[in-house]
């Protein structure tokens, strides 16, 4: 059943509570996300037999809500690619676009939905990597405000960038699993109070009535005519609706995706340097010295994409070159910020295309990373400005489907569902 | 850095270099590797450059640290703590040698 799109790295039930808001659902569990006595291998032969001894936050509170966990979702390693080619495990297909990938990094996750292999799904966000694959199997996606959702338990890329949150058919699912999972955790102190006792379901009213959207013209520019054409049928249904649509502009995220790259490979660099082989995963073996068994078991098991950006992270923060990469994407990223909140001094949510073309082909990305890189142009900006955005279906072109993003002022997860229920 | 390499851009890091980043990342590459990066490191930092453009920007100064009591907590056993390492011995973990 999951061999047909490779969705599950690891199929495995695990009970919840009897009974909860989630009694009746089944979810596929991105596998970087630790699961107590479950394999946990964030696609990557370094994590093949790694078995964690406890439970992410986000799982305790899904076994408390009643939840059925069917297995361990398919991934890019370590979260990085946008297509879910990178898994040591193979790559999961895209269950509404055959021949295409599902997206990435959480595109086992999305799959998981699209196909009905589960009801819900959890996946994480550090630049897109909910929404890309949500848009690319026509399935909803919501990455949340940073702080929303612990991150205890998942295993680390870009600290400062990624949060967990919902996959689902529809919006109000996915609203549900985020009231479950999200709110302060005492194990990570980068959470906060505004997720505690939420409704989130109870906003997917559809309700767009005196609603103003902004629409970046520079997150619309770069996109494939069919894509716009969808984006712009979406904008009219919300005129229909009552909504107020207006352009605004954002003049600072031309430069995001670069300042992504430096902020979330540089946190990389750092964070992926505990894979040493000696208190967890994959061994080089003890010849030589601790350095020689420690690069020897690196090279062995890390896929071509997580050498390139430790690399690529390693060389941003060495001597010489601090200044030149770091510092200056930290800039980008406070302008960024600022412009969000300039923009949402004037209009409720912001939309654009979530993805700027359809599916890509298998293999058609490999070979040129920074064409991949490219492609997270308007999901990265959200996340270098910890806001929450939403990815709905809004139909198809040529077959294939296509997102719309919605994105909110920090901790407006209900404007952005509110103005996603919208749409369906 | 390495004064001993040239790569394919101005700044971009050349096939030693792209080796002594590997060798500071305690990450192994082979031949084919190296020379792969060399070249997709140039087009990505050149891409990088274009940060250069970014004006200063005042950041926000309202991080604050986020501290907790400093107690005892319930924690791994050592057996949970140890059960996923490939060897150990008394109770610790063995690893290769430091120097």
């Amino acid at each position: 059943m999951s061999a047909d799109y490779n969705v599950f790295i690891t199929e495995e039930t695990i009970e919840g509570a009897d009974d909860g808001p989630l009694a009746d659902s089944t979810v596929a569990v991105k596998d970087n996300i630790s699961t107590e006595g479950v394999r946990t291998t964030c696609g990557s032969e370094m994590l093949d037999d790694y078995v964690p001894p406890y439970d992410a936050t986000v799982v305790e509170r899904l076994k408390d809500a009643g939840a059925t966990i069917v297995g361990k979702a398919n991934m890019d390693e370590f979260g990085m690619g946008s297509t879910t080619e990178t898994s040591a495990f193979g790559a999961a297909e895209n269950p509404a676009a055959p021949g295409r990938v599902p997206g990435g990094s959480s595109g086992g996750s999305a799959a998981a939905v699209a196909a009905g292999e589960a009801d819900l799904a959890l996946g994480s966000d550090t630049g897109g990597s909910i929404r890309n694959p949500a848009a690319f199997c026509g399935v909803v996606g919501i990455k949340p405000t940073y702080g929303l959702v612990s991150r205890y338990g998942l295993v680390a890329y870009a600290n400062s960038l990624e949060q967990i949150g919902p996959l689902a058919p529809t919006v109000e699912e996915a609203a549900a699993l985020l009231d479950a999972i999200s709110g302060p955790d005492e194990r990570d102190a980068t959470t906060r109070e505004e997720g505690a006792g939420t409704d989130y379901a109870g906003a997917a009213t559809g309700d767009v009535e005196d609603t103003t959207i902004g629409v970046p013209a520079e997150l619309v520019e770069g996109a494939d005519e069919g894509v716009r054409e969808r984006f712009e049928a979406s904008l009219d249904d919300l005129r229909e609706r009552g909504a107020t649509v207006e352009e605004v502009s954002l003049p600072s995220v031309e430069h995001a995706v670069e300042a992504y790259y430096v902020i979330a490979m540089s946190e990389a660099s750092s964070n992926l340097a505990r894979f040493d082989g000696v208190r967890y995963g994959h061994s080089g073996g003890f010849d030589g010295n601790w350095n020689e068994a420690f690069s020897k078991a690196r090279e062995e098991a890390f896929g071509e994409e997580v050498k390139r950006r430790i690399l690529l992270g390693t060389y941003a923060l060495s001597a010489g070159y601090h200044d030149k990469y770091y510092k200056q994407a930290q800039d980008a990223r406070a302008w960024v910020k600022q412009d969000f909140d300039e923009a949402f001094e004037s209009v409720d949510v912001l939309a654009s295309p979530t993805m700027p073309t359809p599916p890509f082909e298998v293999g058609e990305s490999l070979d040129d990373p920074l064409q991949m890189y490219l492609a997270d142009a308007n999901t990265v900006p959200v996340n270098l400005a910890d806001l929450p955005a939403i990815s709905i279906p809004a139909g198809e072109t040529d077959g294939l489907p296509v997102g719309i993003q919605f994105i909110g002022p920090a901790f407006g997860e209900e404007e952005i569902i509110r103005v996603g229920s919208a749409l369906e | 850095m390495s004064d001993t390499s040239t790569g394919s851009e101005d700044s971009a890091p050349g096939p030693e270099e792209v080796r002594h980043v590997a060798d500071l990342a305690r990450v192994g590459l082979d031949d084919d590797e190296v020379e792969r990066f060399t070249e997709q490191f140039a087009d990505i930092l050149d891409y990088f450059e274009t940060l250069d453009e970014v004006p200063e920007v005042e950041r926000d100064a309202d991080l604050v640290n986020v501290m907790r009591e400093d107690e005892v907590r319930d924690s791994l056993t050592q057996e949970e703590a140890l059960a996923n390492a490939p060897e150990t011995e008394d109770g610790y973990f063995k690893g290769p040698n430091v120097s």
